[in-house]
Parts: structure tokens; sequence; C-alpha cells
């Protein structure tokens, strides 16, 4: 009779023994994996290494090896220079904006949606809802210029029938930002809606009939049944978009904004390719980048920390 | 039990429902409206007169799009990127995403691998390192350089993975007492099992794909290798957005509804297997927050 031979060791000793023939018989696994595992080094962890050059003053010519060091002199240049400080400012107060949005507007919306008894109605009104989130952000902005135009813009018609006079949108600093959270929760609420609707079908039925035994009505039975369903969810979502307090969503704003809108839209990532891949000043835009990524990393961390904490959640 | 709702009821569940319904018109109506641009007249369209319908119904928009040889130009190398990318990113995450389900006793290296993967979603080089990487290595101006950089997604190695380290062992543990090797149990036994999550990452990885322009911006010098999206965003949003600084939009003398045109068909992908595949798209982002 064969054993089967496979079997996982049943203690340390035994797997440590044979130490090279578990490596051979592994061997198809390590194969499998090399392709990502080379690809990451080459295109993920030499760039990393490569943040290098926001310590010294780098030039294409003389390459990481020859450029000269310059210590934190590109961090002190960014941190003294106006445009850093507006566009951190900038990032901070979009993200943040975007972060609370994010998660209200498709918890609200998803109860809405939930009181909803006709079918095809709802189903339907999802189906709409979820769109937007497909499709890329240059075919929105396209889309947005034209219906926040001042001249021929639907929203601006619409605002004409009160008697308000054109507003310039997209080229005004009062209301860029608002035009920004604005058109982010047309795009992505969807997003989050899809996800409060996936956990409130989850939601034991039983719940509700036990509730409706004890006389709660419908107020009463959201607040105790189907919000307490939602909260890990809801502290879910919230811990996670912890990890974006400087993402302000480079699609968005790079495709919305214009050198008239710079003063109240610039953020991080425009500053970095603008300073970086059009001005061509390497070494600042890296120093930049690095930061951003130095302060989101430890961010992440946390909001996994958090979400691990107090919903239970691993990435692994 | 009472059965008739109460009329306090049934008030909130008429304003509510009214509620919905315009959220959701708000929602479709840009993109209804672009498309109504886009069979009207480039006057109707300059003067502001389309609403949902369109004004001076006519194709010149679509005549002129299918006679710009650059558009089908980009068209083409999204379709190839797409194609491309989609076979090296899948072929990427089921190779990868294999062995990371297994244990630490059946994949001695298993952990080490994983905080391998993990950390690039931690922490990026960011954009200068990361193009001039591209840079070194030659990639500018080649379809690679839209496929490469990008060919490991490592979210959904994780969810993938997650999804394999879900099914019944038994099945495997007798393909390999039967004798078979690590590749057959991957391709016979794992892959089929998989196919529900399979498609879902086989559908984000072309929407992901398909709407990518920021890398066609960057990597690619020609026009003639710029992505659809790419060359989109240079005619659709840099021409508005120079209207945008002039303060007046009168100069803008771009033509509105073939502009229009150009968003509708580079949509068109999407909003035609969008209604067919709304499970799968939803799907996917549900694996994605809920642990897989």
């Amino acid at each position: 009779m064969n054993k089967p031979a496979r079997r996982a060791p049943q203690n340390t000793l035994a797997s440590k023994r044979p130490g090279r023939g578990r490596f051979k018989r592994q061997l198809p696994l390590h194969v499998m994996i090399l392709p990502a595992v080379v690809i990451l080094l080459i295109y993920a962890y030499v760039p990393m290494l490569g943040t290098v050059i926001a310590f010294q003053n780098y030039t294409p010519a003389k390459g990481f090896v020859n450029s000269s060091f310059v210590g934190l002199e590109n961090f002190r240049y960014l941190f003294s220079n106006p445009n850093f400080t507006n566009a951190l400012k900038n990032t901070v107060i979009i993200a943040f904006w975007k972060m609370l949005t994010g998660l209200v507007v498709p918890l609200a919306f998803s109860l809405m949606l939930n009181e909803i008894g006709v079918s095809w109605f709802k189903r339907t009104s999802q189906t709409i809802v979820y769109l937007p989130y497909f499709v890329s952000w240059v075919l929105m902005a396209g889309i947005i210029v034209d219906i926040f135009s001042p001249t021929r813009g639907i929203v601006n018609s619409f605002l004409g029938l009160f008697g308000i006079d054109p507003i310039f949108f997209l080229g005004d600093n009062k209301w860029f930002r608002f035009v920004l959270i604005l058109t982010n929760v047309w795009k992505e609420f969807g997003w989050g809606t899809i996800i409060y609707m996936a956990s409130l079908s989850a939601i034991d039925p039983s719940l509700y009939e036990a509730a409706m035994m004890d006389g709660a009505g419908r107020v009463r039975q959201t607040l105790h049944v189907t919000l307490p369903g939602l909260m890990p969810t809801i502290v879910l979502l919230a811990t996670l978009s912890l990890g974006n307090v400087l993402n302000a969503g480079f699609d968005q704003v790079y495709n919305l904004m214009s050198p008239v809108t710079m003063q109240s839209g610039d953020i991080i990532d425009t500053l970095v390719y603008r300073i970086g891949i059009e001005n061509g000043q390497f070494s600042v835009a890296t120093a930049a980048g690095l930061f951003k990524s130095a302060i989101s990393c430890l961010f992440i961390v946390a909001s996994y920390k958090l979400a691990d904490k107090f919903a239970g959640y691993k990435i692994f | 039990m009472r059965l008739k709702k109460s009329v306090g009821r049934r008030v909130f569940l008429v304003v509510n429902a009214l509620l919905v319904a315009l959220i959701s018109v708000v929602c479709i109506y840009p993109i209804l409206h672009i498309l109504a641009v886009s069979f009207s007249s480039n006057e109707a369209a300059q003067g502001g007169m389309v609403n949902l319908l369109p004004v001076d119904f006519q194709l010149d928009a679509y005549e002129f799009v299918i006679g710009n040889a650059q558009f089908f130009t980009s068209f083409g190398v999204s379709v190839k990127r797409t194609l491309l990318g989609l076979v090296v990113n899948m072929t990427i995450t089921i190779l990868a995403a294999y062995p990371l389900s297994k244990t630490r006793d059946k994949f001695s290296g298993r952990n080490k691998y994983m905080w391998f993967f993990v950390f690039t979603m931690l922490f990026s080089g960011g954009l200068i390192p990361g193009y001039l990487i591209v840079n070194a290595t030659g990639l500018i101006d080649t379809i690679w350089a839209l496929v490469i950089p990008s060919a490991v997604p490592v979210y959904n190695i994780i969810l993938l993975q997650n999804y394999i380290k879900g099914l019944p062992g038994e099945i495997s543990e007798s393909a390999y007492i039967d004798g078979a090797g690590e590749w057959s149990v991957l391709f016979r036994i794992i892959l089929p099992l998989s196919k529900p999550v399979l498609a879902t990452l086989v559908l984000f990885a072309a929407v992901a794909h398909w709407n990518s322009w920021f890398d066609g911006m960057i990597y690619m010098n020609r026009p003639q290798n710029y992505p659809l999206q790419t060359y989109l965003q240079t005619i659709v949003v840099q021409l508005n957005l120079k209207a945008v600084t002039n303060l007046s939009d009168v100069t803008n003398i771009a033509e509105q509804n073939s502009k229009a045109a150009q968003i509708i068909i580079a949509m068109l992908p999407i909003l035609v297997v969008y209604p067919f595949l709304q499970k799968y798209f939803t799907k996917g982002i549900v694996l994605g927050s809920v642990k897989g």
C-alpha cells in the first residue's frame, strides 16, 4: 500500500531534516511565483531604492552613483516653498472631504434603497448609480467640463431658472474644491453603496421579525437592527479610508485643474508631476513624492492595525 | 399585527422613492446629456441648447470621428494593451496566488513572499524613480511600458489566494496521492474551481487597462503610441482647460459634438458589457472589502 508521500510534516524536526528534498519538492511553487517577484523587484523595489535621489542633486547625465549628496536640502527647499505648503494644505482638505462624503453618502443612499420594495425599481437604480464608478476620470472630466460650463452647461442653465447668474465653477477658486468633492461623490458613491448593500443583505431577517414582535416600528428597526448590523462595515470602511489621508485623487484633479484654480486645487501629486516630469527637477519632485509615500505608509499601516482591532479585518 | 401601512409610513415611502429616483436621474443625466450632444449639431451644442434629446439630429460627429486616423490608431493601441495586459496580469496573478495560498509548511517561504508582495502596497518609490526605471529598462514608447510596470496586481493576487485557501483541500490531496504535481493540481483542479472569482478578476483587469491614461501620457512620446484615454485626455480635457484659462470659453471653437462622440465611443465597451456583467462588477468590489 502506498501511503501518501506528500503529507504535511508532523513536526518541525521531521520537516527540517530533508531540507534539500523539501526544496526540490517545493521547487514548482518557487518557479510559479518567480515572474511576479522579478517584476516587483525591478518596477517596485528598485524605485524604492531610487528615492535616494531625494537626498541628491540628481542629474540624469550623472546617474544615482555620481550625483552629489545634499542631505535634506531638497526637503528644506520644499517646506519653504509656498507652492508645496499650499499643495499640502489642499491635499489634506480635499482628501478629508472625500473620505467623509465617501462614508456618509453611500450609507445614507443604501438605507434609502433598502426601504424600496419594488424590486425592478431598486435594481434599475443600483445599476445606474454604480455605473460612473467604472468610467475613467478622463471621460468624466470631459463631461464635467461640459455640464459646468458657464455658457452652455446644464448646471448653470438650471441655476438660471432661479435667477442665479452663471457661475464659472471650474475657473473660480471659491468653487473649485466644491466641484471636486461633488463630482467625486457622483463618480465614487456607487462603490460604497455596493459594499453597504452587500452587508445589508447579510443581516439576519429573523432579527427584523423579532423586533417587529416587540412592537418596533421602521425607525426603531433601522436604529436597533440595521445600523448595528452595518456597524462592522462602517468601522471597516472608516478605518481603511485613513490610508487615503494624502490621496486627494490625481486623476480627477489633474484633469479638471487649470492654472487659474491651482491655488485651491493643486495637490501633492499634481505638484510632483509638474516639477518632476514637466520641469525636470527630479530630485525635488522625488523628495515631495517620498514625503507623501512615507506619511501615507504610516497611515496605511495604522489603518490596517485599527481595522484588524475593531473589525477583525486582515488583508491576508 | 396591522397589515395596513400607516399614513406616515406611506408618505415616507413615496418621498423616499422620489428621492432615490431623483438621485438616479442626476447620476445618469450627464452621460445621457453627452450622448444627446454627440447626435446634435455643433451650433446647438455650443449654444447650450441640447438637453436630453439631440437637437438637429445628425451623425456628423460620428462621421468626423470615423475619419479621424489618430482616433483609430489610439483605439487600436487600447485594444492591444488591454488584451496583452489581461493575459500578462492574469498569468501572473494565477501563478503567484497559488503558491501564496499554501500554508507555511507546504511552501516554506510563503510568509516572506507574502510580505514582499504586501510591502509594495504600503510604500512606493513614487512617480519619478518609477519613471526613471521604465526609461532605464528601455520601455519608453513601446507597448510594454503600458503592460510590464503594472503586470503584478498585488491586490488581485491577495484576493485570489484568499479564495483558493477557502477551497476544500481534500480534492487536491487526492490528486497528490494519484501522483499529480503542483502544475497539474493548479491547472486541472484549482483553476476550474476558481472560475467565478477569475471572471471577476478578468473583468477588473480589463476595465483598469481600458481606463488607464496616465502611463500612456508619461511613457509615450509619440502620439501614434497613445492609448485612447491618453489621446482623449489631450483633446477633450486639455483643450477645455485652455478655454477655462482664457476665462471665457467662447474662444473655444473646438467641435463640442465630436468631442462628445469620442467620449461616448471610448465609454462604449464598458456601457455595453456593464449591464450584462453587473453581477461580476459588484462582486469584485464586495470581494475586496469583505474578506474574500
